[in-house]
């Protein structure tokens, strides 16, 4: 069984009168302990591939199972708790709450998990020091750099345990160094604690961090490359 | 399942997080339900007053005053010569059949002395009729009696304030007080009957026999000389008859031709209290609407800010429903959060308009009540209001995707 296995799945926009074809049936399996990175020219369905197995949103046709579970068949409050439990997701933006704590918002996924409050607090600040912000709980969000910010969202999204980061061009609002530093995070995740890792991303040098690249081409995937080794492959392309 | 206190804390976190927002709602609550309060807490207040004052002044009244009436109301002047007598008063009260009893009246400022305390008060001169008129009861002792009038006998009634001022403690009846020097023994205490209509405290009198008032107090221009006389109508229904029978009795005892301007008026007490309590209602029904007006403002002040949020606040559910928060999170959070604003703010409302009424009474010595029906009105539409547009936009962004809600302008 695999971690995540999409059989056909497309995403339709209805526009007017016209049918906007985000996704057209893409079948694929990603493994546990994979690092994945998903390429593709603007407008070709990453991130609506991406919310999709973030369970963000629905795909029009097609089947997700994502442990085995048909996701397709959830409603919306299971669907919250696949969310809670299962995914971490990372955005471009962070979508951090404003005027509210780094710890705070890295606590967030464990009050609705009913965790009790020592217990959140002691977990968040672990999860803080694991991206290395040991100390910066109390900053709020306009008072972090986005690097730090983003480091924050990956905290959120590590402290439930999630067997699965999903993250959407995280260093698309980032420089070239913390990108390098986010990356190498990621990678740590993905060796140390065999966090399977999906990543969106535009730049080749974030993709060499991955072992796996696919590339999408109006919403179409149009190549899958296994790479074995971290860093190969690239030379090839483009 | 829903984890109350986990929730119960996101709503307190995310009140305190938003401050501004949180504070702007609140005072829209306060401002509604405190104005809404203290207007009809003064519109009622001012028409119990005049209820008071009617009922204490006694039903059914008709006032038969000296001086003409001109087409312009009533001509009172200074130097207005009195015209009645004691025996108009006897004569109406057995000649009118519409009347029931009369009281007259020979008024003046004296000087009320007892042992070494004085007093400076109105002395009434009357019969024991004026008592029925005036629906006018004694709280300790006994009234004079016809008897005494016909004989001018020294004796007197207390209200309230003399006794208070002359006695303090000890009971005054039996006691002998002295009235421009003259001893007069103290009969009976007068029941507490508060301001009249003109603000007038009706307990710093005496009462006295009218002809003792006549012959031993004030003294007469004429034989039988009273200042005015109170009249009460057997019913409401015969007001205007009794004020007919005695406008044709006066005319005919003082002999004044047809043509002729008469030399008393009548007037009717009972209508014009009657009128004043018309005019207030009106008043009250006035603040009230203006009350009304601050309330839909304060209401409308409290949707605008909730409808302003509602973009930031989407992507606060966006963001929330992407890290796990079901459907009833979202949405108990909202109710939650939207329920302290509204009772926090609906609470400080009802402080601040009782407190603003109890000064607005001291300030300017309006009566006020605060009635119960004004805090329930106003404080569940500042509620709803709250509730209705902080909890209505989160109710919708929680049946959003929640990329769709992430992704909200
Ligand atoms: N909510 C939506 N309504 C209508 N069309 C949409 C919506 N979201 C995405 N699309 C369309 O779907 C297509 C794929 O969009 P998507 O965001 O997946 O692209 P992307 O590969 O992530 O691009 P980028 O690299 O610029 O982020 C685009 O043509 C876009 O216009
Ligand atoms: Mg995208």
């Amino acid at each position: 069984m695999s971690l995540i296995q999409v059989n056909g799945i497309s995403k339709v926009y209805r526009l007017g009168d016209i049918d906007l074809k985000a996704l057209c049936t893409v079948s694929t399996k990603i493994e546990q302990g994979e690092f994945v990175a998903i390429m593709g020219p603007s407008g070709s369905g990453k991130s609506t591939f991406m919310n999709i197995l973030g369970c963000l949103d629905k795909p029009t046709t097609g089947q997700y199972m994502l442990e085995g579970i048909d996701i397709g068949k959830l409603d919306r409050d299971e669907l919250a708790g696949i969310r809670n439990k299962k995914i971490g997701f990372v955005f471009q933006g962070f979508n951090l709450l404003p005027r509210t704590s780094a710890l705070e918002n890295v606590e967030l996924p464990m009050l609705y998990d009913g965790i009790p409050a020592k217990e959140r607090s002691e977990k968040a600040a672990g999860a803080l020091k694991n991206v290395g912000l040991e100390g910066r709980g109390g900053h709020h969000p306009n008072q972090l750099s986005g690097g730090q910010q983003q480091r924050v969202a990956i905290a959120r999204a590590l402290v439930n345990n999630a067997p699965i980061i999903l993250a959407d061009e995280p260093t698309g609002n980032l420089d070239t160094k913390t990108s390098a530093e986010i990356m190498e995070l990621f990678v740590k995740l993905n060796t140390e604690s065999h966090i399977t890792i999906i990543i969106v991303t535009h730049e080749h040098d974030i993709a060499a961090y991955s072992k796996r690249i696919i590339r999408f081409l109006d919403g179409c995937i149009v190549s899958d490359e296994e790479k074995g080794i971290r860093g190969q492959g690239l030379e090839n392309h483009d | 399942m829903i984890n109350l206190p986990a929730t119960l804390k996101i709503s307190l976190r995310a009140l305190r997080v938003n401050k501004m927002r949180s504070a702007l709602t609140m005072l829209g609550i306060i401002i509604g339900v405190s104005a809404v309060i203290a207007m009809l807490a003064v519109g009622t207040g001012a028409s119990r007053q005049i209820e008071e004052q009617m009922s204490s002044m006694g039903s059914n009244l008709l006032i038969v005053v000296p001086g003409a009436t001109t087409s312009g109301g009533v001509r009172m002047g200074a130097g207005t010569q009195s015209t009645l007598t004691l025996a108009d008063a006897e004569a109406i009260k057995r000649e009118c059949p519409a009347v029931e009893e009369v009281g007259p009246n020979l008024t003046g400022v004296a000087q009320v002395v007892y042992s070494n305390m004085n007093w400076s008060t109105g002395v009434v001169g009357t019969t024991p009729g004026m008592l029925i008129v005036r629906d006018w009861t004694l709280s300790s002792g006994k009234p004079f009696t016809e008897q005494d009038v016909k004989s001018a006998t020294k004796v007197c009634l207390l209200g309230q304030v003399v006794v208070d001022n002359l006695f303090g403690d000890t009971d005054p009846v039996g006691k002998i007080i002295r009235i421009k020097n003259v001893p007069f023994t103290v009969l009976g205490v007068l029941g507490k009957k508060g301001q009249s209509a003109t603000g007038q405290d009706q307990d710093d009198t005496v009462y006295i026999p009218v002809t003792t008032a006549q012959k031993k107090v004030f003294g007469t221009a004429f034989p039988g000389m009273i200042r005015s006389m109170m009249v009460k109508a057997r019913g409401a229904e015969y007001l205007a008859d009794a004020e007919k029978q005695i406008n044709e009795l006066l005319r005919q005892r003082h002999r004044i031709g047809p043509k002729q301007d008469a030399d008393f008026t009548v007037r009717n007490l009972t209508q014009m209290m009657q009128a004043r309590e018309e005019s207030t209602k009106v008043m009250t029904l006035l603040l009230g609407a203006i009350a009304s007006v601050s309330l839909l403002v304060g209401g409308i002040g409290i949707m605008n800010i909730m409808l302003v949020s509602v973009t930031e606040r989407t992507r606060e559910i966006g963001i929330r429903m992407a890290i796990g928060a079901k459907t009833w999170d979202i949405r108990l959070q909202f109710i939650i959060e939207a329920l302290t604003l509204s009772l926090i703010g609906g609470l400080a409302g009802i402080i601040i308009g009782v407190t603003g009424s109890e000064i607005l009474s001291a300030l300017f010595g309006w009566p006020t009540i605060v009635s119960p029906l004004s805090i329930l009105m106003s404080f569940s539409f500042s509620g709803l209001v709250g509730i209705f547009f902080g909890f209505y936009p989160a109710y919708k962004a929680s049946l959003l995707n929640p990329i769709d809600a992430l992704r909200y302008e």
